[in-house]
């Protein structure tokens, strides 16, 4: 150890003498700690566990577990598909999980676990930590493994009767696994390093070969909630005004006492819900419905936007979204309303759904 | 613009309105003379007569509100939700190399977060002599060390890979900040753990829910990498990874992972979701390059450019913009006024640094005619920023990641300008 310490010891003007010592009383073969800054406590057990979860391609780091394809296709309807699509085929902008193979070398090909991912680990270790959006990490190992199926199911790469586990993990081969190449550019663009570039009469002619203004995609610059300069002093003295005082939160115009406090809470806890909803000024239907208005609001009556028969029928049948369905709805989605499109698990504090609703009605006011 | 009083700095819209006024005779050279006297010097005005704000009106200063067109925008249809997103920094309407953290870009990949100092932890584990857990309060107790550099998404100008999109240096080009960085060497912390000589790589993760995790080989780790804490001096904003952050200098954005909270020693890369399935670049045949870390060699006129027109009519211009290289240090830059067929070379602002912005000036006298405005960086290693026609002859147009091609303002007789590509 202290002599692959040293290898890797670059001297440069930075180093400070601590290390410098370090390195040169590490030949003398005193205690390894007694060099180091001592800073830091041992990591514990039961921490590293907790945080180390990544799993690399030859599957160090999976959990024991297993889940087969029509378990994943439950779990995936439920937890995956309002962004992913029943089929993995990807909702709006979401991401495709599914199809694409053969694509990559036509123009705009079509990435999927099936046709780019190049390890299995990979989707794994994704579904794992980072999904389902808006709620890492609440799945349990069988679950992963059972929606993990289920991608490769939707692939066309295993037939419906597999169960992966951490058994059968390794006979898994993605199609794509060696589509890849290290990062060639010193060779394949070696050309680009040159030591005297052309300076004058570089081409005898030059032609606008395309232009953006023809797509017309770029934002537009000019926004209301910017101070026009062409207007007079008054609109800039009021808008200088607003500015200086940072304090005055955008839930001012409430015409029932809302307790600002915790409609702040809610916009917070708000976010939990952002992945999928809007509320506010300018508003609109995403993966869920736009939420302007819906304290007081029949269920199911968002505009043109598709919600679940399930959320259609108990509209028609008279559901109305007051406080308490509202808060009995946000505690436990599915078990309150079966066949909801909504894959959100529910709040488990009953202080964030009192918050959630406040923010709620400042918006439906 | 006779009458208007606050108006130093016009916005696009009011340009729009009033360029071809301004174009048609008021200056001629920048040396017109006045018909009448101006009643910004004859007439008393408010601001000299009366007071202005006394200390401690803003605590915590922002820009003055005449400034407020200077932002990060993004582009909605870009993505699915701003939560998994990118901005751009209004790099069009800046000066000098060092982003103010405010309008500098964001890229989130399930938001940002707040996490407080106090709640902070960061693991050292894997392939080490003893795992550590570091408090904020830890980091802050090593040797430190205060380092200038940029940081650039690897999709930088990725909307452009097809051709010209988007009108404007912020929207093309504006994945970009650079910051004076405090903080520690990742070095320190790995030989604080002790490294294993089967250690070959690191992995390094953030808290967020997104898990956005990199493998970097452990020579680069023991290089120039810093844990940072501070940026321009002040804490980092919660966007940009409060309250610490890796800073991986030279490589791509995505390897600067905010909110860090674990680095782990392993003798192989995880190939994590990041690392594969995205920032991986597709060339023509479908085969695709992987690990492509360093960002190539760029520049960008920033002004004039779409958003930044020129207002003034012929007469003395002051054309900059901005170079960098995740490969050293810019050696120089070349501006093109004719669309690439005759260069010259700019002037640098200060000589070029190691992985960091570069401002770059080319003052002329412009004749008022058209202009296809272009620039092109060189660096420390030799390399020549490329022409989009070279860069699509080696890699296509699926690359998406990676684009450092030469870009092309069409600057007009009005002083507009355009987003165009050129034969």
């Amino acid at each position: 150890m202290s002599r692959f310490l040293e290898v890797l010891t670059i001297p440069t003007e930075s180093r400070r003498n601590v290390v410098a010592a370090a390195v040169l009383s590490m030949a003398v073969a005193s205690p390894v700690a007694a060099e180091k800054f001592g800073l830091g406590r041992p990591a514990l057990p039961e921490e590293i566990a907790a945080w180390d979860l990544d799993v690399a391609p030859d599957g160090t780091g999976l959990p024991a577990g297993s889940g087969d394809v029509f378990t994943g296709e439950e779990v995936f309807a439920e937890k995956c598909a309002v962004c992913h699509g029943d089929f993995a085929e990807g909702v709006g902008n979401w991401p495709k999980l599914a199809g694409g193979q053969g694509t990559l070398d036509h123009e705009d090909p079509l990435k999927t676990v099936g046709s780019y991912w190049p390890y299995l680990s990979t989707t794994w270790d994704y579904v794992n930590r980072s999904m389902p959006f808006g709620d890492a990490q609440s799945l349990t190992p069988d679950e992963v493994y059972a929606i993990v199926a289920y991608i490769l199911y939707s692939n066309d790469l295993v037939d419906d009767d597999f169960v992966l586990s951490d058994a059968t993990f390794a006979e898994i081969q993605l199609p794509n696994a060696d589509g890849f190449i290290l990062d060639d550019r010193l060779q394949a663009e070696k050309h680009f390093w040159t030591d005297s570039p052309c300076m004058e009469n570089c081409k005898d002619n030059v032609e606008i070969t395309m232009r953006a203004r023809v797509l017309d995609v770029t934002p537009q610059e000019a926004t209301a909630d910017e101070p026009p300069a062409e207007t007079g002093d008054d609109v800039l003295l009021a808008s200088a005004e607003t500015e200086a005082e940072p304090e005055a939160t955008p839930e001012q115009p409430e015409v029932v006492a809302l307790d600002p406090e915790l409609v702040a809470k809610g916009e917070k806890t708000f976010k939990k819900c952002k992945a999928c909803h809007q509320v506010g000024e300018g508003a609109k239907s995403k993966t869920g419905p736009v939420l302007n208005g819906i304290i007081g609001a029949q269920a199911g009556a968002a505009e043109g936007f598709r919600y679940s028969k399930a959320m259609v029928t108990a509209g028609d049948a008279g559901l109305v979204w007051n406080e308490e369905e509202l808060a009995a709805f946000l505690a436990k989605p599915k078990a309150y309303m079966k066949g909801t499109k909504m894959a959100f698990a529910g709040l488990k504090k009953d202080a964030d759904i009192e918050a959630i609703i406040a923010y709620l009605q400042s918006h439906s006011q | 613009m006779t009458d208007k009083t606050h108006d130093a700095k016009p916005s696009r819209r009011q340009f729009l309105a009033g360029a071809a006024a301004v174009g048609a005779g008021a200056v001629a050279g920048g040396s017109a003379s006045a018909a009448t006297p101006d009643p910004l010097i004859t007439q008393v005005q408010d601001w000299a007569s009366g007071l202005g704000d006394g200390v401690d009106a803003t605590p915590y200063g922002l820009p003055i509100q005449y400034e407020s067109d200077v932002v990060r925008r993004n582009v909605e249809w870009l993505t699915a939700d701003t939560i998994s997103s990118i901005n751009f920094t209004p790099i069009h309407a800046l000066d000098g190399t060092i982003t103010p953290q405010g309008c500098a870009f964001e890229r989130h990949h399930s938001g940002a977060i707040e996490l407080r100092k106090e709640d902070y932890r960061l693991m050292i584990n894997g392939l080490v002599d003893t795992p550590l857990v570091f408090t904020y309060a830890d980091l802050e107790r090593f040797p430190r060390e205060n380092r200038v550099y940029f940081c650039e998404c690897a999709a930088n100008s990725g909307m452009e890979w097809a051709g010209a999109q988007l009108n404007g240096a912020q929207f093309t080009h504006g994945m970009i900040h650079n910051m004076e960085y405090s903080g520690v060497s990742l070095r320190t912390l790995l030989e604080e753990a002790g490294v294993k000589p089967e250690g070959k790589w690191v992995y390094v993760e953030g808290a967020d829910a997104s898990s956005n995790g990199r493998s970097i080989p452990l020579e680069k780790a023991m290089d120039d990498v810093l844990v940072a804490f501070k940026a321009n001096g002040e804490a980092l904003r919660k966007e940009h990874g409060y309250p610490v952050r890796l800073v991986v200098p030279g490589w791509e954005g995505n390897m600067w992972v905010k909110w860090l909270r674990r680095v782990e020693v392993m003798d192989q890369p995880v190939e994590s979701r990041e690392e594969t399935s995205k920032y991986t670049d597709t060339l023509a045949n479908g085969v695709s390059r992987k690990w492509t870390w360093e960002m190539d060699a760029k520049s960008v006129v920033t002004s004039p450019s779409p958003q930044a027109p020129i207002t003034h009519g012929p007469g003395p211009l002051v054309i900059t913009g901005l170079a960098w290289s995740g490969r050293g240090a810019i050696a120089g830059v070349d501006v093109s006024l004719d669309g690439g067929k005759n260069w010259q070379e700019a002037r640098l602002a200060a000589p070029g640094t190691d992985k960091a912005l570069t401002r770059f000036y080319l003052d002329i006298n412009w004749d008022g005619s058209e202009m296809l405005l272009q620039s092109r960086a060189r660096d420390t290693s030799g390399y020549v920023q490329p022409t989009k026609a070279q860069l699509r002859e080696v890699r296509g147009l699926n690359s998406i990641y990676h684009n450092n091609a030469i870009q092309t303002w069409w600057v007009k007789a009005n002083g507009e300008a355009e987003n165009v590509e050129v034969s």
